[in-house]
Formats: structure tokens, sequence, C-alpha cells
């Protein structure tokens, strides 16, 4: 009984440094908003591109999303479960876009993907195919960016669950595959939705590699971001209304995933 | 010595008024009446904010006066000049403040936060592509200097700068002169990133100053076209009111409007202001 109200409070070396840090985190936020200027915002809005740049943004983020759980789900399996030699290399290995500044990650993109790249340049000599520039090269970037995200959060999750319902679901006859499907999938659901929100909101934000691998052209290549950038250099009041545009769609999405799926899949 | 700076700026004014090229050659002579002064106490730390394009003469300059005055020590920030225009709106502190065109320096005066600024050297746009020219790009056999019409197919992969940087507002005015407006296929957030796609050969073609030309050596080749003279834009220079270093800012200054500063923006490239 003594715990009881101790329990409920904040020790005071951690509350004072959480507070300090949600200041941090929160107060740069709240000077968009201060500075915004909302007797323009009507017009800001209505600016020609605006709605151009956020659909590609959500559409290029969410397609990003989608080809990062395709192949980073699988990638997270083999990290956490498979005995594979080089195992801990390959964890470094793929979350190097962690680390990598992304405008190299928009160059290292060219020198493979680009026309005279590795892959890109037999692909453009063949079928005169050439990815920069076009929207797939700005999913391709947010997509290296983006995915170590969610490949680390899928794995931190696969190693903190119970392999024991595995082993159970193997000695009842079921095949890994099977397994996989049936057994870790669903008991992992948590993590993916977590690491796909992360992976989502990185590409959303992303714009180095995009800038740089992608270029910027409105409707095909121009972001959010590479907007909210050419806005600056402007008018940095468009920039703080085109921020806070990106701010309270990506807020909103997120609110709205968590009731529909994180909500019931986390308690 | 500082008076003799009047001179310059009162030519500097009439030129800024007339836009006509035919001032240019005799603004350039008056400066250089001005030499640096060598016995004024510079010391201290000095920060220049300058425009992308000025990277590698600044940064020759800036050795020579440190050189001179031992206990300088000279800061650069180089970046767009629109970047550096908004950081100085929003109160970065800076000495001297050089643009790649008028119309950025224009939001730092009008913004209040320096006097006059003086002209020291213009650029010009010149088509580059890679040496291997995969699109194979063809300059007609003619005498003078062609147009861009003549010299891009429509069909081509171009990187231009963005509008709302200097170099992209002068790549807009070429293009819409030749009724290539809809050709780019990417707007750069500097000049130097269309260099680097041009380099790379992802591009077939792109819109960069003479000066990157030079720079980037036998990696790219390029041409000079027509209307690239009247888009032409000036860089101005101008030393902050705010200046933490004013003498240092103002010896920067006179360097880069003396017959030294004059050379070495020759050599790199530039032409006249």
């Amino acid at each position: 009984m003594s715990r009881a109200p101790d329990g409920g409070r904040i020790p005071a070396p951690l509350l004072v440094p959480a507070a300090l840090g949600t200041a941090f985190l929160v107060l740069p936020v709240v000077g968009l908003l201060v500075r915004a200027p909302w007797s323009s915002l009507g017009a800001q809005l209505a600016a020609p591109g605006v709605g151009e740049a956020l659909r590609l943004s959500l559409i290029s983020a969410t397609l990003a999303t989608l080809v990062s759980l395709v192949l980073g789900v699988p990638l997270a399996w083999v990290l956490a479960r498979s005995r594979i030699r080089g195992r801990s290399v390959l964890r470094a290995l793929v979350t190097v876009p962690l680390v990598l500044p992304p405008v190299v990650g928009g160059v290292a993109l060219f020198l493979v993907l680009g026309r005279r790249g590795v892959l890109g340049g037999p692909l453009y000599d063949a079928f005169g195919i050439s990815i920069p520039f076009t929207t797939t090269a700005v999913v391709l970037a947010e997509t290296f960016v983006a995915m170590p995200f969610l490949v680390i959060s899928v794995e931190g999750a696969l190693r903190a669950g119970d392999a024991r319902f595995e082993d159970v679901a193997a000695t009842l006859g079921a095949d890994r595959w099977t397994t996989f499907r049936r057994v870790t999938l669903p008991l992992v659901a948590p993590g993916v939705a977590a690491g796909a929100v992360l992976c989502w909101a990185r590409a959303l934000g992303e714009f180095g590699a995009t800038i740089t691998f992608a270029g910027n052209f409105p409707g095909t290549t121009q972001t959010m971001p590479l907007a909210v950038y050419l806005a600056l250099q402007r008018e940095p009041e468009a920039a703080i209304v085109l921020s806070l545009i990106l701010l309270a769609v990506s807020l909103a999405t997120l609110l709205l995933l968590r009731d529909r799926w994180l909500g019931r899949a986390v308690p | 010595m500082r008076r003799s700076l009047l001179v310059p700026s009162f030519a500097v004014a009439l030129a800024l008024t007339a836009c006509g090229g035919s001032s240019a050659g005799e603004e350039a002579a008056s400066t250089s009446s001005s030499s640096a002064p060598a016995s004024e106490e510079v010391s201290g730390t000095l920060t220049v904010f300058a425009a992308a394009s000025l990277t590698d003469v600044f940064g020759e300059l800036g050795d020579q006066l440190m050189a001179d005055h031992p206990d300088l020590d000279i800061q650069f920030n180089f970046a767009g000049s629109s970047a550096l225009a908004a950081q100085l709106e929003q109160g970065a502190p800076a000495d001297v403040f050089a643009s790649a065109d008028e119309a950025q320096m224009a939001r730092v005066t009008d913004a209040g936060l320096a006097g006059d600024a003086k002209p020291f050297a213009s650029n010009r746009l010149m088509l580059a592509f890679p040496v291997d020219n995969p699109a194979g790009l063809e300059r007609p056999e003619t005498a003078g200097i062609p147009s861009i019409a003549d010299l891009l197919d429509r069909d081509v992969t171009l990187a231009v700068c963005a509008p709302e940087v200097p170099c992209g507002a002068a790549a807009a005015e070429v293009l819409d002169r030749a009724g290539l407006g809809d050709v780019p296929d990417t707007y750069e957030d500097d000049v130097r990133a269309v260099l680097t796609k041009v380099q790379l050969g992802e591009v077939d073609a792109g819109l960069v100053y003479r000066t990157d030309v030079l720079t980037a050596g036998d990696q790219v080749g390029a041409w000079a076209f027509s209307e690239a003279e009247a888009a032409r834009n000036r860089y101005p220079v101008a030393v902050l009111d705010d200046a933490p270093n004013p003498e240092a800012a103002q010896a920067f200054v006179d360097l880069l409007l003396s017959d030294e500063g004059h050379d070495a923006l020759t050599e790199a490239g530039f032409f006249e202001p």
C-alpha cells in the first residue's frame, strides 16, 4: 500500500529533463503557430502549387511506406530470426541511410539508378527509361531514407516477441512461411504499425535525397518540404503556412491511424 | 582613405539607375582609385555572407586579406543569395553581404539592414552540357553568338535554377525570351546543384554561370548564347549597418573593389558590373 501514492508521482530527476525535453520539441512548433500569418492564410492556401505539392507528398510518402513494408518486414525477420552469417554486418549496412546525409544518399542513388548508373544505365540504354526527375524517383528516394526506420522497429518487435509461440507452431507441423504469416506477423503487428508510421512520417518530411535524386518540378517531384524550402528563400511567411499545412495533415493522419489501427493493437 | 570611396559609390549609383551596359567600363575604372588601407587597425573576426558562386574567388581574396592582417580571421557563409537574405532578415550577425543579384540585396537594404550597396561584378549564364554530349546538341556554324533556341532541342532534359534564386530568375528570363519556358525538367535550389547534375550526366544540359563552367574545367562543355547578356545579374556588396566589425568589413569591400579584387574576379570569369 505504501507504494500506491508514490507510484503516480514522477521522480524529480526524471520530471525536470522530461519537461525540458518536451519544451524543446514543442516550442518551435508553437513558434510556427505564433508567427503564422493568419490573416493571409486563405490566400496562401489557395496559392497555385500548394495542393499539388501536398497531394504529391501524401501519395509518394504512402507509396514509399508500402514499398518499405513489402521489402522491410521480411528484411527485419531475416535480421531477427535467421542464423545467416554476417547478420550484424547486414544490419549495419541496411541502417547506413540513417546516418548518411540524405543529399549524399541522393547522389548515391544517381550512381546506381541514374541514367549513367550501374543499374539505371542499362535500363536507359535498353528501354530509354530514365528514373531521375520522375515521381518514381521521389518514391525511391523516400524509401531509401525511410525504410531503415521500419526495419529497426519491426526487428525490435520481433526480438522482444516471444519466439516460443513460433516453436509451438513448428511442433504442430506448420512450416516457417505459415508460421510467419499466421503467428509471427499477428504477434508483431503493433511493431509493424509503429514502424510504418515512423517510416511514413520520415518519408513525408524527406528533403535532401529527394531534391538531389528527383529534382524539383511542380506536380512531378516538388513535394511539400521542397516547396517549403524554396518558399523560405522568397517569402518566409509562405514557408510557415506550407509547414503548418504539412503539420496539420500529418497530425490528422497519425491521430486517425492511432484510433483506427494502433489504438486497437496497443493496449 | 575612406573618403575616396564616395567616388565609386556615386558612380555605382549612376550604374544602378542606368541599366545599359555602356557605363560599366567607366565605373570599373573609377574604382581603381581605392587601394587596400593597410594602415587601418583590422583584426578580430570578419563574417562574410556571400553568394555560392563567389566561393572560390572570395576564398582567395579572404586569404590575401588575412595575410595582410595577421590578427584577422574571416568566416565565410556561402549559400544561395536568397537563403542568405532570409538569414539576415531573421537577424543573423554578419559584417558583409555579397549577393548574386540586386533583388536579394534589395531585400536586405529595404529591411534597413544595410545602406547603399555597390555592384562589383556581373555574371552570365551559359548552356553547359556533359562532355560526351548525350543529347547530341549542336552549335550552328554562324559567326557571332547564337540564340539559345538554336542550341537547345525542346526534348532535352534540362536543369535550371529555381526562380526563387538569382540564377533561376536569370534562367527564366532567358528561356521566356526564347519561348522555351516549358523545357526545364527540374528547378534546382542553387547553381552548383545544376552543375553537379550536368557533371554526373543525368541531364542533357543545364543553365549555369560562366564562372561555374570555368570552375568545372574540362568536366563539362559549354556554349555562350545571345540572350545571356540581357539577363545577366549584377553582384552588389554592402557592409551591414549592425556589422560587429565594421573596420574589417570596409577593408574587405575595399579589397574587392580594388584593382586586385577586379583582377581576381576577372580571372574567375566574372564580367564588369
